[in-house]
């Protein structure tokens, strides 16, 4: 019985592989997000946040099972910039969309060739 | 205290930023005195990078920060073509009203992003310099916020290179994680290829970096973004990061990822092959000749990748020398763009320079010069570029990089060929006006007689680099 919660514990137990396949999928669902998405530049914006987080999820996982600190220093950083990069992006959409009033990804073609 | 000493470029850029800030919000109509004021900040501070103390290599805060003969050199050259980008276009600036205070401080803030970049000896570092330069690139390609072109230009700037900084952090968490630090010399210590997650690390890293030099297949942004933002960002696009860029390129592959080099040498190699052969062949069809120095800068940026795929000193030199020289060819060209001016408009279709020659024949010439030296036709200072990388490729007997490399030159001879009849043998349209501005004189007349008199002294340049002993 002891031995049976045991082997139920150790098969349960979270470890360094879970985390790690956690960021992989949220970064594959933000890639796929910025290139499947035909619908609204919104979106990518959130795929963008998305792939920062991944890469946090999995530098503090790592920080932990390394038992070393600058993996959580880096996430700091990655999450400083990723505010500035949020912001500077809805600038960019907002002066895109005073200009040609939609923010319809299919739309976004004036440069081709 | 004393390695205050060794970061004061750095630091007096960082404080000339807030104090020229703090004067624009105080001064009205102070653009020009930023302007101005700028240009003196970057002239000091490539003043205090020459005067540098010490002349080995110097390790700062943690060994997270390294300055040596490679650093140094790539700093001044960064430093020198931001002057020559603000020179240059002040007289475009104005006119296309994109004339603000902000112009030149986002200027100088990627200039800072970019030293940092090179120096960093730290994942971390690394990292904020990247961000530093690209939060202000994608601000300063948008930065003619009326027209509808710019802002397309910046936002698909800002979504790509958004990407491309995400897959390079992504490497940059396995390389940390599978390594066990941050920081260059460590990792180089502790990386094996048995290690899968250090093969992806490198390849996530590699293929954010060859997004910010724009190498095929990641090059898709260049294009579009030379064309739609306005030509004074597109010459700093062309030319500026990809110092930067190519420096950190060294960095990783000769420093932490040393070891790995069976792993990286194929993807470079395909990443130089496919950069010179779609350079080529896709600016044959071009009409704007914006578009057409985006493919052409595509091509450029495979044969300076062919030098760093070699895995020798020698290799690394001459990719050095490249992109100084393909710099050098752009500002000319540019300064080309910027005369071509009529009535307060600028033009930047191939047909607008047909029969150039007939009313302007000096710029005519130096175009001529320029566009043969970017085809690589003997004595001018291209064929030397191409010249160096080939004979290190030879050396270290990559003979199938070697032929495509020659054919793609011969191919993209086709494209400049045409740029030069179209120039001399097409009929004349209306003239462009005469330019007064001096800066933009000299910058062009200073690039055009380096590019043709550089085989008379070859040896400076070559000595400069030489010095730079990587491995």
């Amino acid at each position: 019985m002891w031995i049976a919660t045991r082997e139920l514990k150790s098969m349960t137990e979270i470890g360094l592989q879970h985390y790690l396949t956690l960021g992989a999928i949220i970064f594959t669902i933000g890639v796929i997000g910025i290139f499947l998405n035909r619908k609204n530049l919104i979106v990518i914006l959130m795929s963008i946040e998305l792939l920062l987080l991944a890469v946090n999820i999995n530098l503090v996982s790592f920080s932990i099972f390394l038992n070393d600190l600058s993996g959580q220093i880096f996430t700091f950083f990655i999450l400083t910039v990723a505010a500035a990069e949020a912001a500077i992006g809805l600038a960019i959409i907002v002066i895109y969309y005073r200009n040609s009033g939609t923010i319809r990804v299919e739309n976004i073609d004036s440069l081709k060739g | 205290m004393e390695n205050i000493n060794f970061v004061l470029p750095e630091i007096f850029i960082s404080l000339s930023i807030m104090f020229l800030l703090i004067v624009g919000v105080f001064k009205k109509n102070s653009s020009s005195l930023i302007y101005s004021l700028s240009v003196i900040t970057l002239i000091i501070s490539l003043g205090l990078i020459i005067n540098f103390p010490g002349k080995e290599e110097i390790y700062l805060f943690n060994d997270s920060y390294k300055i040596d003969e490679l650093s140094i050199l790539m700093k001044i050259i960064t430093i020198l073509s931001g002057i020559f980008v603000l020179v240059s276009s002040y007289n475009y600036t104005k006119l296309e009203k994109i004339f603000n205070i902000e112009y030149s401080i986002l200027i100088l803030c990627s200039i800072l992003g970019m030293l940092v970049m090179i120096s960093s000896y730290d994942l971390i570092v690394f990292y904020i310099g990247l961000e530093l330069q690209s939060l202000s690139l994608y601000v300063l390609a948008a930065f003619n916020r009326n027209n509808i072109k710019s802002s397309e230009a910046g936002l698909k700037y800002f979504v790509l290179s958004a990407l491309s900084s995400g897959l390079l952090l992504y490497g940059c968490s396995l390389i940390y994680g599978f390594s066990g630090s941050t920081n260059f010399s460590l990792i180089a210590e502790n990386i094996f290829s048995s290690e899968y997650g250090n093969v992806f690390g490198l390849v996530f890293i590699l293929a954010g970096l060859a997004f910010k030099i724009s190498a095929v297949p990641f090059h898709m942004w260049a294009p579009d973004v030379y064309e739609g933002s306005p030509t004074s960002v597109t010459l700093f696009f062309a030319i500026v990061p990809k110092v930067a860029a190519l420096t950190v390129f060294i960095r990783f592959l000769y420093v932490p990822f040393l070891s790995l080099i069976d792993q990286w040498q194929p993807i470079i190699i395909f990443l130089a092959l496919a950069s010179m052969i779609f350079g080529a062949v896709a600016a044959i069809g071009q009409k704007n000749l914006k578009r057409l120095i985006a493919y052409s800068s595509i091509g450029h940026m495979g044969y300076a990748l062919a030098g760093l795929a070699v895995g020798t000193n020698s290799g690394i030199q001459n990719s050095i020398i490249y992109i100084c020289i393909y710099l050098i060819m752009n500002l000319g060209i540019f300064c080309c763009l910027f005369m071509m001016k009529r009535n307060n408009k600028f033009y930047d279709n191939l047909d607008d320079l047909s029969g150039l020659s007939k009313n302007h024949p000096i710029i005519s010439l130096s175009l001529l010069i320029l566009l043969f030296s970017l085809a690589g036709i003997p004595p001018l200072a291209g064929f030397f570029a191409k010249f160096y990388i080939f004979i290190s490729v030879i050396e270290q007997s990559m003979y199938f990089l070697a032929i495509v490399g020659l054919v793609s030159t011969v191919v993209s001879a086709f494209y400049y060929l045409r740029v030069i009849k179209i120039i001399y043998f097409d009929p004349p349209v209306e003239q462009y006006d005469q330019t007064k501005y001096l800066g933009l004189k000299i910058s062009l007349a200073l690039s055009t007689i380096l590019m043709l008199l550089y085989f008379i002294y070859p040896s400076g340049l070559i000595n400069l680099v030489s010095k730079i002993n990587i491995i």
